[in-house]
C-alpha cells in the first residue's frame, strides 16, 4: 500500500493540470488505471447497467488468453526456421530465434498503436481508451513473420487512426481494429500477405543468425488455391507445427485461449460456437467441390488457416459483434458461411476469415436491430391479443 | 463594372478555397477517385474540366437570355456535350496515351456535377466575363484537389511522378532494399480516403481563420 499511497500524494500532482508533467497526463493516467482500479467502478451488489470490473480488466483477460498463441508462435518460428535451414535445435534454442524474430513486431505494434492514442487522448483533453491492449497484441499475431516492421507500423497507425479515432476511439469502432490492420496489408502489400506463401525465415533476420535467405513454404490454404495436394497432415494442422502468421497455426493452443475466455465470460460461446456451425455446414456442403480440387478433408478446413483463430479472438470482439443473444448465432453463423465461401470459390483469396468477419461487422448492427425489432413485434402482437 | 473588380476577384478565388467545389460542396467526387491514380492524368482531367467549364459558362451565359426556361437543361447538355466531344478529341490528337488513360472519364464530364451545378447556379444569372472567371476559378479547384490526390497517389503507389521514378529501385525490397510499394494507393478506396484528409485538413485550416 506504501507505493500506492507514495504515487497518490507525490507523483500524481505532477501530471494534474497546474503540474510540470501536465503533457503527459493521459499517458500517466493510462499507466495508473492499468496498474491499479480505478476509483470509480460500479458497485458489486445491487443492480447496475455497467458491469463492476472495468474494461481495463476485461482487456486483461483477452491478453492473457492471448499468451498460449504468442509462446507457441514463437516456438513455431523457430522450428519453422530450423527445420527449412536443416539444422536440428533443442527446445531453447528454437525458442529463442522465435522470441528475437517476434518480440520486435509486439513491440512496434504496442509503441505505434498506444503513441497514437495517448496523443489523441491529450489532445482532446480526454480519459485514456484502453482498446489498444488487446489490437497491439492480436496484430504481431495475424501477420507472417518475414513482415518489415516498418510495414507493420505503417499499418497500425492506419488501422487505429482510420478504423478507430475517426468513429470517435474505443468503442465506437464499426471494424474491428486488428483484422483492418490486416485488411490493409493484404491490399497494400500483397505480396507479404496473399496467404499462399509465408517466407519462413526472413531475410532481415540475417543480422541475428547469419543464415541463408528466406526460405518460403506453402500454406496448406495456399496448396488448395494452386489445386495441389496439401502437404501438411491432420496432426500438423492441430499442433500448428506448419509455416503461417505468427499465432494463428495451433488449434490447441487457441483452444486453452478459448476456455480462458468462456470461462471468464469475456467472450460469447454463442459467436463461437455458431461461427464453427457455420463453417462446418459450408465446408460439409462443399465437399464434392473440395474433394475435386484437393485431397482435404471438410472439416479440415475449420482447422488450417485463420479460422479458429479468428472465431475465438475477433468474431466474439465485443464492440464489433451482434449484441443482441439471438443476434450473435447469426452472425457468427454467417461469419462461418461466408469464410468458407470465399475459400472455396474464390481462387484469389485463399483465405476468407478476415473478409467473413469485416464484412459481417457492417451487418452487425443491422442484425442486431433485425432481432430487436422482431421482439417489439412480437411482443406487441402479445399484448394486443 | 471593370474587369477586375474586388467582385470578379472573389468570383474567381472563392472556388479555389472556401467555396472548393470538391471539398467544400463535394460535388464530381467520382471523377476524383477514378482519375488520379497517376498524377499526369489527374492534371489533365484537371485541365479538361477547367477548359470546358469556363467556355461552357460563356455560352451559355451568352444565349441566357434567349433559352426558354422549360428547356434550358437540354441546351445546357448540348453545349456541354459540344465541348467535351471537342476536347476528346484534341486530347486523343495531342496527348493519345494519357487520353486512353482517362477513357470513358472525358466523355463523363458532361455527367460531371460541377459543370451542371455551375451553368445553373451561375451562368444562368451573370454575364460573360464573371461567368468565365467562375468557370475558370472552378475548374481549377477542381484540378487542385485531383493534383493532391494523384501527387499523394502516384508518389505512394507506384514511387514515381509524372512517370519519372521518385523512389529509386535499389530501395524496393525485390531489389535488397527494404521499401515496398503500397498497392492499395493504386485502388479507389485509398483515394476516397485521402479525399478526406484533403477535406479533413482543409476544413481544419478554415476554420481556425474564421
Amino acid at each position: 500500500m506504501g507505493l500506492k499511497k507514495y504515487i497518490d500524494q507525490k507523483v500524481k500532482p505532477q501530471f494534474e493540470e497546474n503540474g510540470k508533467l501536465k503533457s503527459f497526463r493521459s499517458l500517466f493516467d493510462g499507466f495508473y488505471t492499468f496498474m491499479y482500479v480505478p476509483n470509480e467502478t460500479s458497485k458489486v451488489h445491487g443492480s447496475h447497467i455497467h458491469d463492476a470490473i472495468d474494461s481495463k480488466r476485461i482487456m486483461s483477460f483477452v491478453v492473457i488468453a492471448l499468451i498460449p498463441c504468442l509462446l507457441f508462435g514463437m516456438y513455431n518460428v523457430g522450428f519453422q526456421h530450423y527445420r527449412a535451414i536443416g539444422e536440428s535445435a533443442d527446445f531453447i534454442s528454437m525458442f529463442l530465434y522465435g522470441l528475437a524474430a517476434v518480440m520486435p513486431k509486439v513491440v512496434v505494434s504496442y509503441a505505434v498503436g498506444l503513441g497514437i492514442e495517448f496523443t489523441v487522448a491529450q489532445w482532446k483533453k480526454e480519459e485514456i481508451q484502453e482498446g489498444f491492449l488487446v489490437s497491439g497484441m492480436l496484430i504481431p499475431l495475424i501477420v507472417p513473420i518475414n513482415c518489415p516492421l516498418w510495414i507493420i507500423a505503417v499499418a497500425t497507425a492506419f488501422a487505429v487512426i482510420f478504423a478507430k479515432e475517426v468513429f470517435g476511439g474505443t468503442g465506437m469502432n464499426i471494424f474491428n481494429v486488428a483484422l483492418v490492420t490486416r485488411a490493409f496489408l493484404f491490399f497494400a502489400y500483397p505480396t507479404m500477405m496473399t496467404g499462399d506463401k509465408v517466407w519462413v525465415n526472413g531475410e532481415y533476420m540475417d543480422c541475428i543468425t547469419g543464415t541463408v535467405d528466406g526460405v518460403s513454404a506453402a500454406t496448406p490454404l495456399g496448396e488448395i488455391a494452386a489445386g495441389q495436394a496439401v502437404s501438411t497432415d491432420v496432426m500438423d494442422t492441430i499442433t500448428g507445427l506448419m509455416p503461417g502468421s505468427i499465432g494463428e497455426t495451433s488449434v490447441i493452443a487457441i483452444a486453452i485461449g478459448a476456455i480462458i475466455l468462456l470461462w471468464s465470460g469475456v467472450a460469447s460461446w454463442k459467436t463461437m460456437f455458431s461461427v464453427f456451425a457455420g463453417g462446418a455446414l459450408m465446408a460439409f456442403l462443399f465437399k464434392g467441390h473440395l474433394s475435386e480440387i484437393s485431397n482435404f478433408e471438410w472439416w479440415e478446413h475449420l482447422t488450417v488457416g485463420g479460422f479458429c483463430f479468428g472465431a475465438v479472438f475477433m468474431a466474439t470482439d465485443p464492440v464489433t459483434s451482434a449484441r443482441t443473444e439471438t443476434g450473435k448465432y447469426i452472425y457468427g453463423f454467417l461469419i462461418g458461411c461466408v469464410a468458407i465461401l470465399v475459400r472455396t470459390l474464390n481462387p484469389g483469396f485463399p483465405e476468407g476469415m478476415m473478409l467473413a468477419i469485416l464484412l459481417m461487422n457492417v451487418f452487425a448492427p443491422l442484425i442486431d436491430y433485425c432481432v430487436v425489432q422482431a421482439n417489439i413485434n412480437k411482443r406487441a402482437k402479445r399484448a394486443n391479443k | 463594372m471593370s474587369l477586375f473588380s474586388k467582385e470578379n476577384g472573389a468570383v474567381f478565388t472563392g472556388p479555389l478555397n472556401i467555396n472548393n467545389p470538391i471539398a467544400v460542396q463535394v460535388l464530381g467526387i467520382c471523377s476524383a477517385l477514378a482519375v488520379t491514380s497517376q498524377l499526369k492524368p489527374a492534371i489533365v482531367m484537371g485541365l479538361s474540366v477547367t477548359v470546358i467549364t469556363a467556355f461552357a459558362n460563356v455560352i451559355i451565359s451568352l444565349i441566357r437570355k434567349t433559352i426558354p426556361n422549360r428547356i434550358r437543361i437540354i441546351v445546357q447538355l448540348v453545349v456541354v456535350a459540344a465541348l467535351v466531344t471537342i476536347v476528346s478529341n484534341i486530347l486523343k490528337a495531342y496527348v493519345y496515351d494519357v487520353s486512353v488513360q482517362l477513357s470513358v472519364y472525358v466523355g463523363l464530364i458532361i455527367t460531371n456535377c460541377i459543370l451542371m451545378g455551375r451553368l445553373e447556379a451561375f451562368a444562368l444569372q451573370n454575364g460573360p466575363w464573371e461567368s468565365f472567371l467562375d468557370g475558370v476559378g472552378n475548374g481549377l479547384g477542381y484540378a487542385v484537389i485531383l493534383v493532391i490526390v494523384g501527387f499523394v497517389r502516384e508518389l505512394l503507389g507506384s514511387g514515381t511522378l509524372l512517370g519519372f521514378t521518385i523512389i529509386p529501385s535499389s530501395a524496393l525490397m525485390e531489389n535488397g532494399g527494404l521499401y515496398l510499394h503500397n498497392g492499395m494507393m493504386t485502388m479507389p478506396a485509398m483515394a476516397l480516403i485521402i479525399l478526406a484528409c484533403v477535406i479533413w485538413a482543409h476544413r481544419s485550416i478554415n476554420d481556425k481563420e474564421k
